[in-house]
């Protein structure tokens, strides 16, 4: 692969791609991914079981061949540069891996010797801070058959950050954890970001990428359908408005002449309502009683928000309430993935 | 030297062609950590230590079962020395080197070769040691060489522990060598340590090719049947006069001809044909194990 073929280098990309593929006889995990992970950003790699994400990672750490296109991580070219590239890297790849036989601290020795660029001189005391960072400095000198998978994936995680790193890879980091483990999890990868650690972070839950994430990437079937900021994913979707209005058939009279098709009898805006936190600001709570949910999408090309609520009030529709709502990463991951449970083929 | 011109580590990271600060100075280790590491981890494993100690247990179990049948003479038969050593203990080691060479040196160090590479696949471990990074061909060199070590030090077990037992139970004295001079204890060490030397090095051929084995699979097991049923074929094709032609190229042909050092003087001719014939088998499935290693997906 020569310099004119591929990715002019963007200084601003700690990854990325063009038109990277990978085929595994006749199956084609990954096709023409152009990946692009911004210096400094959480990048969510999406996408369902099966959808090339493992694949596009161990390509981009050099552990697979590419089948086609090119790869550039942190400015060099993978896999040919990756002596100088992999050094600045943490990666935890498909779950974690050590030597059961070992204790947790020796498996970290263990990996840690086998970079050139890690002093000696310092590496129990890395290999300690690191085992701190994921709380399992007590549990250091057990071995590796008796952890958890929590722990497991702890200790993975205290790999990727045995040196300072540039860019942090993490497939499904909070795979096994519990709910305090995800947490700090999460914390961790902000922490990190915030020292300008970029942070590439494969997942299949949404809310944690959504918690998390300033990008998203969304592969299906081994090809990226979408990537950019969780705000421009979020914009992408339809809209809906919603009305907080003791009146709602007048509403939906209202909403039906302007082209929109609302839904069904409206919910209740009760606090008790489990949509609670999605309820637009409700009105002073004796006013409140008898005011109806009425939703929509704003399918309708060129119609403002403003205009509905114009329209809502010209027509004395008690308008209470008011909300224009992007539709949730859940329905922008399913319309773009598919709802099917099946694992892409 | 002008002050202003990097020097050392810090111009190995300056000149890098990676374009943007390196977090860490590019400082270029020996890779003698991860040698150190191997060893380490190699020689505490308890699959390790259990392979060491069987082979231990064969000049033992030998010694005593001569001990115990002291009243026969014991020429009648066994393996070449058996009957020698009733009258020199000093004998058990090479008794028990010529017992454990066709089968249990070959079987240990399959063990050990074949899981190389397999082993660490199979863990999953693979994948960490090369992004962390460990070049490819530093890792085939660093497991090739802690496979190596095993050759020798399975091989000095039993010489060493073959002395100890032969001591323990029987008396020990000057020996005769095969050529009839006399030759006293401390010469004897060093041509017993010549033949560990020969023995370890009739192996590094064999160690190559479960190396080679092992960069196939992900399945130890799969890598050190392989390797044991190869050394087991070559012993049988040596044997079989048909196949003659064969034996100068077979990787065990000269596995039992150390007796040759205890001759005076030395006859070097079957220990300069061995290394000259283990460094083909090195050269060839080192260089097998490379290619298929250095372009291999890595999946597991």
């Amino acid at each position: 692969m020569s310099d004119g073929t591929g990715p002019r280098p963007d200084a601003g990309l700690a990854v990325q791609t063009e038109g990277l593929g990978k085929t595994f006889g006749r199956q084609r995990a990954v096709a023409d991914l152009d990946l692009a992970v911004p210096q400094g950003s959480v990048y969510g790699f999406l996408g369902p079981n099966g959808s090339g994400k493992t694949t596009t990672i161990r390509m981009l750490l050099g552990l697979t061949s590419a089948t086609s296109g090119t790869i550039r991580v942190l400015g060099g070219a993978m896999p040919e540069q990756a002596r100088d590239v992999l050094p600045r890297v943490g990666a935890l790849v498909e779950g974690p891996a050590f030597y059961p036989f070992l204790s947790g601290r020796a498996n970290l020795v263990r990996l840690d010797s086998g970079d050139r660029r890690a002093p000696t001189s310092t590496r129990r005391a890395r290999v300690d801070a690191a085992l701190d960072r994921v709380g399992l400095g007590h549990a250091a000198d057990k071995k590796a058959h008796a952890y958890s998978l929590g722990m497991k994936q702890r200790l993975g995680i205290a790999n990727a950050l045995l040196m300072p790193r540039d860019l942090l890879v993490l497939d499904e980091p909070s795979n096994g954890l519990d709910p305090q483990g995800t947490r700090e999890v999460r914390a961790l990868i902000r922490s990190l970001a915030d020292d300008g650690t970029t942070v590439l972070v494969s997942s299949h839950l949404l809310a944690e990428v959504e918690q998390m994430c300033s990008h998203i990437g969304v592969m299906s079937a081994g090809r990226l359908l979408t990537q950019g900021t969780l705000d421009d994913l979020r914009a992408l979707g339809t809209h809906r408005v919603r009305v907080l209005t003791p009146d709602p058939d007048l509403a939906r009279g209202v909403l039906t002449r302007l082209g929109l098709v609302p839904d069904g009898s409206g919910s209740p805006a009760l606090p008790a309502s489990p949509d609670a936190p999605d309820a637009p600001a409700a009105p002073a709570a004796t006013g409140s009683a008898g005011a109806v949910r009425v939703e929509a999408d704003l399918g309708v090309e060129g119609l403002a928000p403003e205009t509905v609520v114009a329209a809502l009030v010209a027509a004395d529709v008690r308008v209470r309430g008011f909300e224009v709502a992007g539709a949730s990463l859940e329905d922008r991951f399913v319309d773009l993935t598919g709802e099917g449970f099946d694992v892409a083929g | 030297m002008s002050p202003a011109e990097p020097t050392g580590p810090d111009a190995a990271a300056a000149s890098s062609s990676v374009p943007g600060a390196a977090a860490v100075p590019a400082r270029r280790g020996s890779g003698l950590a991860l040698l150190g590491s191997e060893v380490a981890v190699l020689f505490r494993r308890t699959r390790t230590i259990a392979l060491l100690s069987a082979l231990a247990l064969i000049p033992v179990l030998l010694a005593v079962a001569v001990r115990v049948a002291t009243d026969d003479d014991g020429s009648g038969g066994g393996p070449a020395f058996l009957g020698d050593i009733t009258r020199n203990g000093l004998f058990v080691s090479l008794t028990a080197l010529t017992v454990a060479i066709p089968l249990f040196l070959p079987l240990t160090v399959g063990v050990v070769a074949g899981d190389t590479i397999a082993g660490e696949a199979s863990l999953g471990t693979l994948r960490y040691l090369l992004v962390t990074p460990v070049g490819r061909v530093r890792l085939l060199l660093v497991k090739y060489a802690g496979a190596a070590l095993f050759c020798l030090a399975g091989t000095l077990v039993v010489v060493v522990v073959g002395a100890i037992a032969g001591a323990a139970l029987f008396p020990v004295g000057p020996v005769t060598l095969l050529s009839g001079q006399t030759i006293g204890l401390g010469d004897y060490a060093g041509r017993m340590l010549l033949m560990a030397l020969y023995v370890t090095i009739s192996l590094l051929g064999l160690s190559a090719i479960g190396l080679f084995a092992s960069t196939l699979t992900s399945v130890p097991v799969g890598a050190m049947a392989a390797t044991v049923v190869l050394s087991t074929v070559a012993q049988i094709v040596d044997a079989l006069p048909q196949l003659s032609f064969l034996d100068p190229w077979l990787f065990t042909h000269y596995w039992l001809g150390f007796a040759d050092l205890l001759r005076d003087p030395i006859s070097w001719s079957n220990f300069a044909d061995n290394a000259l014939l283990q460094a083909g088998y090195i050269a060839v499935f080192g260089a097998l194990a490379l290619g298929r290693f250095t372009t291999k997906d890595v999946l597991s």
